[in-house]
């Protein structure tokens, strides 16, 4: 353990700032982003290239330097990796040049992906919170079904999406009910094995003191378990916001879908259209980050106004 | 438990039963070995609930009470008895599952106070057996159409018809592309996080773009692995590689610095290199972060190696299987495919928790006080 | 080697020849203060010691008085901000690096995946003794704090009181010369405190060593010190240094004694008067 530096009057102010920032994670992780665009730029000239070098031995073209190849790279039209400011064209193109409601927006095929993720995420909280309070006050459940509830994650439950779209849309169910089916199969389970944590949480300090005050169990359950579960649950739901988007991606496989950005990564390997897929990847992974901060913001809220630690 | 009223409605039910009608195949005097295993039920419960005894004896009666009936139903269904005109079968079957409810409760309370292995795998695998037996009944029962939910007994006989065939999907799938995947993608994410633990401002960044990345949808780079690897395993194995490293590496990180300051302290009074510090004090430490993340990846593996598949393989593979028998509506081969997969997964995992438990016996989570 | 014998002979002739014996410890105007948001923490103050060969030294006083931190410093695990500390004659980085000390945390800090025999070879293992010697030593050790038998059990297996005694014997099986203690017993009901006191200072007997012993209990640095250091805090600072006359050989009776209250309340002035009875 070291000790601080002694206060000097008048410290200079800008070298604290640049300790401060490199002491905290802004500037690791701006250095690690940077180095990333660094690598897939590096990579996007190394694996164009061999596309780049056929495309001038075609046109006869004897005469060219590294710097043309490098620019050759950078523009090509199904590029083996594109380069990161193609996808920004192409994100730039489909999501802001274009209306939302148009089927070659982003936003709307992000729409009806994420559409499908919300439904299947408030489905699959409320069934594991049910879940979670059945196991917790019934020990029979706890023995009986919670092996199971963590064993069926063994079970590659993405395997089964293409089964459950097909099979209910047979009898009729189409578009976005059997996509929030998967998400909410996906979702349950963090949230059930979370919340038993959670609500068996409280110490048996705690326990015995409610006890003593002669509390029913719902009481117990309203006034001690619930809230220390809170913690317990919003870890919980940015593990299941981020397996629903992925549940519903995945969802919109197996048949085709025309719309949805799994629809359009599968479109998009078909046509072999590199910038498209690239594209449609990042505005899902954007989608996923903004819904795990946006759970987290509602998390800081929640734990300010319940007197929680900042 | 002088009132058991789940034992009273068992009783109760299952003698109602009796005067119901079973549909097309009659009523209950007309199959004689049926209606003496049922009658055993319920005397097997009017005894229980008269007579209350000690847990294991309780547990034990009300599961032999329980397979008595089951047997009957079954065999009941087997000669016709389905649909609404069968009331019978149904109200039959509540009383069946309040029995097998008693049963269950007793066998959980036994295996917590005795701690028993034995017993406390026995009740989630009744239960599982149970959950199987009232799907068959449901599916049978109800005529529900096979293309939507086939019942236990006809995937059974798809699995047996499809062994070979699946045989190769399995070497393909687990063998070829997850193995190889899972390894280097834990391994790399291990060595990672070693190689940059004394480097704090790395950590510091890594640990946030990690934990991004494991919530992205990574099974959606498997297009981009196709192209990249080709149709082959590789391009299933490289998505596997890039599901498992960042949680083992944002494990790794957390399992490094999870040594508390005292026995930090301790090995400094030693001084004691920092090679020393990290194989003798840091790395057992790390053990449950780095199996907590084994066991995840796990699972991560599976499910990546089976949906990259869905982006296109060569004409083997669990996930091209999955894929080819629902476009033919072959559901029961699905279900047959899944079981396949369930296995493998839990076979996977549950090698893993074994050498999570001779390694880190000494975790407070596995102390048998 | 525990050299037992020898080293009680030596000492017992240096006493004999009326020589002082040699310091193992000189801490000489040191200070310590940290950079808080508030205002600076002066955790040491103009603190001067010196702990000479053979001594038992308590250091007592309230929470916040820079006792711990004065170990700590000695044991090079923090860095004074100014003023020197000597261990044999070199810095504590040296020291440290030498192994000239055996530590004992405030809780038995022993490794959980190591069973009591390996624990106690761990600071052999670190300095690359054979392993026929390691256990040897390890088993020596063990058989001085009375849990022969336990080798192959694990720290769970073990109540809190048998834990700490092998992180003691751990502290000892590489045979330091001195032993810094930090609060060992403060985690222990009184009974078991009070027995292990005893064994402590039998210890301390048939070894020689020199000990710098922190705590918070009054009774316990009156039975076990030849020397108590009595600290205050806000600065942390030595506010008495009272060298005890009870006789070397002690039983736990010495404690309803008349010397032993007088020696009590000269303690008690000394944390009165550093104000460690006041409110915040």
């Amino acid at each position: 353990m070291t000790t601080s530096e002694p206060v000097v009057g008048g410290a200079m102010p800008l070298r604290m700032v640049a300790r401060g920032l490199s002491q905290g994670s802004t500037l690791p992780v701006l250095t690690i982003v940077a180095a990333l665009l660094v690598i897939w730029y590096g990579a996007a000239v190394w694996l164009n290239a061999p596309g780049a070098i056929d495309r001038f031995e075609r046109a006869h073209r004897t005469a060219w330097t590294f710097g043309d190849l490098v620019a050759d790279t950078m523009m090509q039209d199904r590029p083996v990796l594109p380069a990161p400011h193609q996808v920004l064209v192409e994100l730039n193109k489909t999501i802001f040049q274009v209306s939302p409601s148009s089927r070659r927006s982003l936003v709307y095929h992000g729409w009806v992906t994420l559409s499908a993720a919300l439904l299947g995420f408030a489905f699959g909280t409320l069934l594991g919170i049910v879940l979670a309070t059945g196991i917790v006050h019934v020990p029979t459940l706890e023995r009986s079904l919670l092996p199971w509830i963590i064993a069926s994650q063994t079970i590659p439950i993405l395997a089964i999406a293409p089964m459950i779209i097909v099979v209910l849309g047979s009898i009729g169910f189409v578009g976005t009910v059997p996509k929030a089916i998967i998400s909410a199969y996906l979702c349950f389970f963090p949230v059930t094995i979370g919340m038993v944590k959670g609500l068996t949480s409280p110490e048996p300090l705690h326990l015995d003191l409610v006890r003593t005050y002669n509390a029913t169990a719902a009481q117990i359950f309203w006034k001690l378990r619930w809230p220390s579960a809170i913690v317990f649950l919003f870890a919980s739901l940015k593990v299941a916001i981020a397996l629903a988007i992925v549940g519903a991606i995945v969802g919109e496989l197996p048949t085709g879908a025309q719309a949805g950005l799994g629809a359009r990564l599968l479109t998009g390997s078909y046509y072999g259209q590199t910038v498209q897929i690239w594209a449609a990847l990042i505005v899902a992974a954007i989608t996923a980050a903004l819904c795990v901060a946006a759970v987290g913001l509602v998390e800081r809220l929640t734990l300010r106004h319940m007197g929680g630690r900042p | 438990m002088r009132h058991d009223r789940v034992l009273a409605t068992a009783a109760l039910t299952a003698i109602a039963a009796l005067a119901l009608p079973l549909g097309d195949t009659g009523s209950w005097q007309d199959h004689p070995p049926e209606l003496a295993l049922w009658s055993a039920m319920i005397a097997i419960a009017l005894f229980s609930f008269f007579r209350p005894a000690a847990m294991a004896m309780m547990a034990g009666l009300c599961l032999v009470g329980a397979l008595a009936g089951a047997v009957a139903l079954y065999l009941l269904l087997q000669d016709g008895a389905r649909g609404d005109a069968a009331i019978g079968l149904w109200i039959g079957l509540i009383g069946l599952a309040a029995l097998v409810w008693r049963a269950l409760e007793r066998g959980a309370a036994l295996g917590a106070e005795t701690r028993s292995t034995p017993v406390n795998l026995a009740v989630p695998a009744a239960f599982g057996i149970w959950l199987l037996y009232l799907w068959q009944m449901l599916t049978i029962g109800f005529g529900v159409p096979s293309v939507l939910l086939p019942p236990p007994t006809q995937i059974a006989t798809s699995l047996a018809a499809s062994a070979h065939v699946l045989g190769e999907d399995f070497v393909q799938t687990f063998v070829k592309s997850m193995i190889p995947g899972y390894v280097i993608g834990c391994g790399a994410g291990f060595l990672v996080g070693v190689l940059i633990d004394r480097v704090p401002f790395l950590q510091r960044g890594l640990l946030p773009v990690g934990n991004l990345v494991s919530a992205l949808p990574i099974v959606g780079i498997a297009p981009i692995m196709v192209m990249w690897f080709g149709f082959d395993w590789q391009s299933k194995a490289a998505v596997v590689v890039v599901m498992t490293f960042f949680p083992m590496l944002v494990n790794t990180i957390a399992g490094l610095g999870a040594l508390s300051r005292m026995e930090g302290d301790l090995m400094r009074t030693y001084a004691a290199s920092y090679g020393q510090t990290l194989r003798l004090a840091r790395l057992p430490a790390a053990l449950p972060f780095i199996f907590n993340a084994l066991k995840l990846n796990s699972t991560l593996a599976l499910i990546g190696a089976i949906v990259a598949e869905f982006f296109g393989t060569p004409i083997v593979g669990l996930g091209f299987r999955i894929s080819t028998s629902v476009g033919r509506m072959d559901i029961a081969l699905v279900w047959a495919t899944i079981t396949v997969a369930a296995l493998t997964g839990s076979a996977a995992y549950g090698a893993i928790a074994l050498l999570e438990r001779s390694l880190t016996f000494w975790h407070p989570s596995f102390r048998r006080v | 080697m525990i050299d037992i014998a020898g080293e009680k002979k030596a000492a017992g002739a240096a006493k004999a020849a009326g020589a002082v014996p040699p310091p193992v410890v000189e801490v000489d105007r040191l200070n310590l203060v940290f950079d808080t948001p508030d205002a600076p923490v002066y955790a040491l103050s103009d603190v001067n010691l010196t702990v000479h060969k053979g001594d038992f030294v308590s250091l007592i006083g309230p929470s916040g008085c820079g006792k711990t931190t004065l170990l700590r410093v000695i044991a090079d695990l923090q860095k004074a901000t100014g003023g020197s500390v000597r261990v044999n004659g070199a810095t504590p980085e040296e020291a440290r690096a030498a192994r000239a000390y055996g530590y004992v945390f405030q809780a038995p800090a022993l490794y959980a995946w190591r069973s009591v025999m390996r624990n106690v070879t761990l600071p052999l293992e670190i300095m690359g003794l054979p392993k026929g010697e390691q256990r040897e030593r390890a088993q020596r050790v063990l058989d001085l704090v009375n849990l022969k038998g336990f080798e192959r059990k694990f720290p769970w297996q073990l109540s809190g009181g048998m834990q700490q005694r092998v992180s003691i014997a751990r502290a000892l099986s590489f045979d330091p010369a001195l032993l810094l203690m930090d609060e060992p017993f403060g985690a222990l009901d009184e009974i078991i405190r009070d027995h292990l006191n005893e064994q402590l200072l039998r210890l301390w007997e048939r070894t020689g060593k020199t000990v710098i012993f922190v705590t918070h209990s009054i009774p316990e640095a009156v039975f076990l010190s030849t020397r108590i250091v009595v600290m205050s805090p806000r600065p942390g600072r030595i506010i008495d240094v009272i060298e005890s006359d009870l006789p070397a050989h002690r039983t736990l009776d010495i404690r309803e004694s008349q010397r032993f209250a007088e020696i009590a309340h000269r303690v008690r002035l000394g944390l009165k008067a550093g104000r460690s009875y006041d409110d915040e």
